[in-house]
């Protein structure tokens, strides 16, 4: 239900049929951090960027993709790869329930998506989380997949790109998560090896396992504004130094004042920006 | 020092008080009652034999948890000579949470870094309860540069519930330290051994824990969180912290048999701290087996065999491209 029928007197709603409530569900958005109420076209259009506030509201895999590529000559790389529940995990509810859900929420099989294409010209592999899916948690499947990434870009010279969103390591995997931190960090020794370069973009939010391997890794690491980033949740070390946390603590500008990220970027700007940095370190002639 | 027994230890615990007690009867006693002390003795190991053949995992988590388990320190004590302690990250400060320093190993020069805990209280604290912070990493990637330009093999030793997750931690950069580790001990060019000797906790135990042998002893225990963390999150209370244990898979024998773990080093009955100093020996062999299988590699096979092992982490299944 939209808020705007919510709030609506229950004899109204009940004749919205004859009148002009038949308002689609969901061509409102409202902002969730200064609460203006948006046309969802107005808002993609600024690609998920709040027009009033500026605020980064967070977006699925494959818009980011879309938003960031050349919209020509893309294509899908490691989506072969599916995840198995092999500890046979089951909390208050079992793995293989959780990943269908996930699957069916997202209609992702996994919390990585990997795409080859173009930025601006500039042929690349671009790789972005899924939030949604199981939190953007990486397992098997995401660090199988991004290992494929980096392996393509090697192969074709291609810089990569990605964009992060997680909360950390995929606990349903126990052990087997934890060693996705090194095989990714892993295969990035043999990216620049090749004299590729990584560009890491870390969006909100950016935790745990994710954020303490490839995340910092970039040859340039770039955040999203107001994006939290850190290794331990802000709940976890407020119970553990019993203070309360510092203004703006673990986000974008806090992290860039500390000398973590090289810069913030807007998502309006991340095309241009990053196709700068990209041409100048894959040593692209200067364009007319 | 008095064995500290862990409540599913309490039977054992009542047989050795017994024992005790009837050691210090005999002292001053006209009767013989040594046969009587020996029965005993027997039934206590019995005892101890049974229950440690069916531990659960989260059981083994106590152990390796355990006050008085031998610690980093205590095995480079035991098993290098000359050791000499290096100190600090050369940017912020020195970490107690991790020691290192090089030492000789069966003559052979290494570097030696691990995880250190403390005993009492007050070293407890010095330590950050082996909690590292972003210098402590620093270091011990500092030693293994060193390692690798004096061609030194490294040992490491893990035993931590984590990085410290603290507010000057994050300010400097506790995730890009750790990353930081995991990429550079991916290609570092000397052999590294690794083992875990009591506590694997997640990232922190990983960032010094990437290497060409994985060793882990037989009641340690190695989790991407802790069985506590895992139970609060996903069970939402901590009394299922035991099923945690069990489903995350946390013990040698789970690990060994899911390919992430070489070699599980036996501990003597009841565990390393009941008698450390067998302990030692049986992890002196292991090492040395260790690092024999990987010492005679040239450089660049090395590296090949560690990608090669790092790139296999990982289960997941591969259909026809959608």
């Amino acid at each position: 239900m939209s808020w705007f029928k919510k709030l609506l007197p229950p004899r109204i709603k009940r004749s919205q049929k004859s009148t002009k409530g038949s308002v689609p569900e969901g061509l409102w958005v409202k902002c969730g951090s200064c609460e203006a109420v948006l046309y969802r076209s107005d808002l993609e259009s600024n690609l998920h960027v709040c027009p009033k506030c500026s605020h980064h509201i967070r977006i699925s895999a494959r818009t980011r993709l879309d938003y960031f590529l050349d919209p020509e000559g893309r294509f899908e790389i490691g989506s072969e790869v599916v995840p198995v529940d092999s500890l046979k995990f089951k909390d208050s509810r079992r793995y293989v329930d959780r990943l269908a859900e996930a699957t069916s929420a997202t209609g992702e099989t996994d919390a990585l998506v990997v795409n080859q294409g173009t930025l601006k010209g500039i042929p690349l592999v671009a790789a972005a989380f899924e939030f949604e899916f199981m939190g953007g948690s990486m397992g098997s499947v995401v660090g199988e997949r991004f290992v494929r990434a980096v392996e393509a870009a090697i192969d074709q010279k291609y810089p990569f790109v990605c964009f992060l969103a997680s909360g950390g390591a995929r606990m349903q995997e126990g052990l087997l998560s934890l060693m996705q931190m090194a095989k990714t960090c892993a295969a990035l020794t043999h990216l620049s090896e090749a004299r590729l370069p990584f560009i890491s973009v870390l969006t909100d939010p950016t935790m745990g396992g994710v954020s303490a391997s490839f995340a910092m890794i970039g040859d340039v690491v770039i955040a999203e504004p107001n994006a939290l980033i850190g290794f331990a949740g802000p709940r976890v070390i407020e119970q553990t130094v019993r203070e309360v946390l510092p203004e703006g603590f673990q986000r974008a500008e806090f992290l860039l004042g500390k000398g973590a990220v090289d810069m913030i970027v807007d998502r309006r700007q991340a095309r241009d920006r990053i196709a700068n940095i990209l041409g100048q370190l894959m040593q692209v002639a200067e364009s007319a | 020092m008095k064995t500290v027994f862990l409540e599913f230890e309490q039977p054992i615990g009542e047989l050795e008080a017994k024992i005790e007690e009837l050691r210090f009867v005999q002292e001053d006693s006209a009767v013989d009652i040594s046969q009587e002390i020996e029965r005993l003795q027997k039934k206590s190991q019995a005892l101890t034999k049974e229950i440690y053949s069916g531990l659960k995992s989260w059981q083994i988590a106590q152990v390796a948890r355990h006050s008085q388990r031998p610690y980093t320190l205590d095995y480079i004590e035991a098993l290098f000579t000359d050791f000499d302690e290096l100190h600090g990250d050369r940017a912020f400060s020195d970490d107690p949470a991790i020691v290192g320093g090089i030492a000789r190993f069966g003559g052979r020069p290494v570097m030696v870094i691990g995880h250190q805990k403390g005993r009492d209280t007050k070293d407890r604290i010095y330590r950050n309860f082996g909690q590292a912070r972003p210098e402590g990493y620093r270091k011990a990637l500092r030693l293994m540069r060193l390692a690798e330009k004096f061609q030194m093999p490294i040992f490491t030793f893990i035993d931590t519930p984590g990085a410290y997750p603290g507010i000057g931690a994050e300010e400097r950069g506790q995730s890009e330290a750790i990353g930081r580790n995991l990429y550079e001990m991916a290609a570092l060019k000397t052999p590294i051994v690794c083992t875990v000797i009591g506590e694997g906790g997640s990232g922190g135990a990983l960032a010094i824990g990437v290497g060409d042998m994985m060793l882990m002893l037989q009641y340690a225990i190695y989790s991407v969180i802790s069985p506590e963390g895992c139970a609060a999150i996903l069970w939402k209370t901590a009394e299922k912290t035991s099923e945690a244990a069990e489903a995350l898979g946390i013990t040698s024998s789970r690990l060994k048999s899911l390919g992430l773990v070489d070699k599980v080093v036996q501990e003597p009955l009841g565990g390393a701290h009941r008698d450390p100093q067998a302990m030692a020996q049986s992890l002196k062999r292991a090492l040395q087996e260790a690092l024999r299988q990987v010492e005679s590699l040239p450089a660049e096979d090395l590296l090949a065999r560690r990608y090669d092992r790092l790139m296999g982490y990982g289960k997941f299944k591969e259909t026809a491209a959608r």
